[in-house]
């Protein structure tokens, strides 16, 4: 059984490797890249509800028990990611296939995808903090070709900063990871709390921990995201989708997981800092939503909204504010994908990416029109789709903690990511259409298959949070008492 | 022999943030593979230099060199290659598609 948990790493790097001698036969490359993708998922959903039965799964690799090897460790928190993260990939193939033509394709964008998603599996699976930081960069090596694949000016120009900026963070881990082996001497995740709970958090222990809390708000674009706006809009539509899906999200994992496993200790400054931090991005976020013209930065600094409010909930620290933070976390996800195909969709039928000179397009596609208003409703939090369950738990614990500021400023913003969100739909769906009948483009069949896929996936999320919420509970009891994490990694009596 | 060793680092990423703060594209590849340099030897320091024999069970009875460090550093130094040529051959096609090296020439117009 727990050999299984190697597999969503381990079946996308090889198939990759694979599909890379396919590289002239792309119905091939498509058939068996989609085929890689739901097996996984359904290995994940297995391993997931495994985990309810069994508690947390963990492989030591080569023999070596902990705290000596690398191990993986499955438990609800990264189960519930990796699922949500390959049905994410799934729907983001069914829209590449028939949008991102056939230049790309040979250029061995499927291996790539693959790839990318063998590195996040890999950073929601890893119990060992230097294996956390190589699965970052297989996901990152993955996600600096397909941003730069396609060699257009702008995307090589910002492809450059993109990958400047990440090297140069990758850097301040490795130095984060040298200081955190020099003092604890253990780099595995569960003996690395164990220790710092037998010595204390002391102001260096701190230190290092707020260079990694650097580190993955960079990654995540927590109050650090200077780069993302630049780099998310420039390759193509399911590329921005995969990347607004996962590529934060991953930091936003880390995040959570290093500050109520490893360093749990000292959350006056910690989580202060965090909490600040997440106020601030969701100001700024918003600032950049409501001065938008168009589409593309309207839906990029939604993302980074998304991020600060997620991260309320880790600076609430409760257990509802945890698991608040993990609903939203996986709502997220959807919707930040949904949205980005649909923006991009919007681009691609009117050629155009500002919002004013776009309009009428409801009256041309209805069901896209209205699948719009599902994203807009769902990212605003009104039941009963996905974003109200997470949001209302995230609120919920803040007031637990008495951070009251945060909670004001979290649920403003849902007043600016209606109105950000309102615009685009009052102008670009409503109003006189400027095309005719006969000009329109139609929209492939396989992108409405990816939308209603994502929508089903929301209203789902939304209504049936009620059978999530055995797994998202068992997830949010576990990060709350790391005890359970490290003694099932380490055993009960070491 | 660490505190040279700390020293030597220290050196190394003042050298590596000059070049990468320089608007040279090709200067700031050169600094962040100095700054990584700088790292790799940061790890092996903090790990402690050599304190005991080689650790191979059975060739003495100990103590033994902490040997972890050193397969840290082995898989970083791949990765800090790889990401090198990959940035050499994205900035050789960024200058041939932009036209300049500048990095301040790189910062796009907003009606693009």
């Amino acid at each position: 059984m727990n050999n299984l948990i190697v597999l969503p790493l381990i079946i996308p790097i090889m198939t990759a490797v694979i599909l890379v001698f396919l590289r002239r036969n792309i119905i091939l490359q498509r058939i068996i890249s989609i085929l890689t993708m739901i097996f996984i998922t359904g290995i994940s959903i297995m391993i997931l509800s495994a985990v309810q039965t069994e508690g947390i799964i963990k492989l030591d690799f080569g023999g070596w028990l902990p705290p000596f090897g690398i191990l993986f460790v499955a438990d609800s928190f990264s189960m519930l990611l990796v699922v949500v993260a390959n049905i994410v990939t799934i729907i983001c193939l069914i829209y590449a296939f028939s949008t991102i033509g056939a230049r790309h394709e040979q250029m061995f964008f499927y291996p790539f995808v693959l790839l990318l998603i063998a590195g996040v599996n890999g950073s929601f699976l890893t119990g060992d903090i230097f294996n956390l930081f190589v699965c970052f960069e297989v996901m990152l090596l993955a996600s600096y070709v397909l941003i730069a694949l396609g060699g257009e000016r702008v995307q090589l120009r910002e492809s450059l900063k993109y990958v400047l900026i990440n090297v140069v963070t990758s850097w301040i881990f490795l130095v984060a990871l040298a200081y955190l082996y020099g003092t604890l001497k253990t780099l595995n995740m569960a003996h690395i709390a164990e220790r710092v709970a037998e010595v204390g958090q002391d102001p260096l222990i701190t230190t290092v921990a707020i260079l990694f809390l650097i580190v993955f708000s960079i990654k995540a674009g927590l109050l650090l995201f200077f780069w993302l706006p630049g780099s998310y809009i420039v390759p193509p539509t399911a590329v921005q989708a995969l990347f607004a899906a996962l590529l934060t999200k991953v930091g936003v994992y880390a995040l959570i997981r290093t500050f109520t496993l490893m360093f749990p200790l000292n959350q006056d400054v910690t989580h202060t800092l965090i909490g600040i931090m997440a106020g601030l991005t969701i100001v700024l976020g918003c600032m950049g939503a409501l001065a938008g013209k168009d589409v593309y930065t309207i839906a990029t600094y939604n993302v980074i909204i998304g991020v600060g409010f997620i991260l309320i909930g880790l600076a609430s620290g409760t257990e509802a504010a945890l698991s608040g933070a993990i609903y939203y976390l996986i709502h997220d996800m959807l919707a930040k994908g949904l949205l980005f195909l649909l923006v991009g969709t919007m681009v691609y039928l009117t050629g155009e990416t500002i919002v004013k000179r776009m309009s009428g397009l409801i009256q041309n596609y209805p069901l896209f029109g209205w699948i719009f208003f599902v994203v807009l409703l769902t990212l605003t939090g009104i039941p009963p789709f996905s974003g109200f369950v997470g949001k209302i738990l995230i609120g919920q614990g803040a007031i637990e903690a008495g951070s009251y500021v945060l909670l004001a400023i979290g649920f403003a913003s849902s007043i600016v990511v209606l109105y950000s969100l309102l615009r685009i739909f009052l102008a670009s769906f409503f109003g006189e259409t400027t095309v005719s009948e006969e000009d329109k483009k139609p929209i492939p069949k396989g992108v409405m298959v990816s939308f209603i896929l994502f929508t089903i996936s929301i209203i789902y999320l939304g209504v049936g949070a009620e059978s999530l919420s055995v797994y998202v509970q068992d997830a949010a009891h576990t990060l709350i008492n790391p005890s359970i994490y490290i003694d099932a990694i380490l055993g009960e009596g070491v | 022999m660490e505190s040279l060793m700390v020293v030597l680092v220290g050196v190394l990423v003042s050298v590596g943030t000059y070049l990468v703060l320089s608007r040279n594209v090709i200067r700031i590849i050169l600094g962040t593979a100095v700054l990584s340099h700088a790292v790799h030897l940061l790890i092996l320091t903090v790990g402690g230099l050599k304190t005991g024999d080689v650790p191979v069970l059975g060739s003495s009875k100990g103590p033994f060199t902490d040997a972890l460090p050193q397969a840290l550093i082995l898989t970083a130094i791949v990765i800090s290659f790889a990401t090198t040529a990959f940035l050499l051959v994205l900035a050789y096609r960024m200058y041939k598609t932009n036209g300049t090296d500048d990095v301040s020439e790189l910062r796009g117009t907003s009606d693009e």
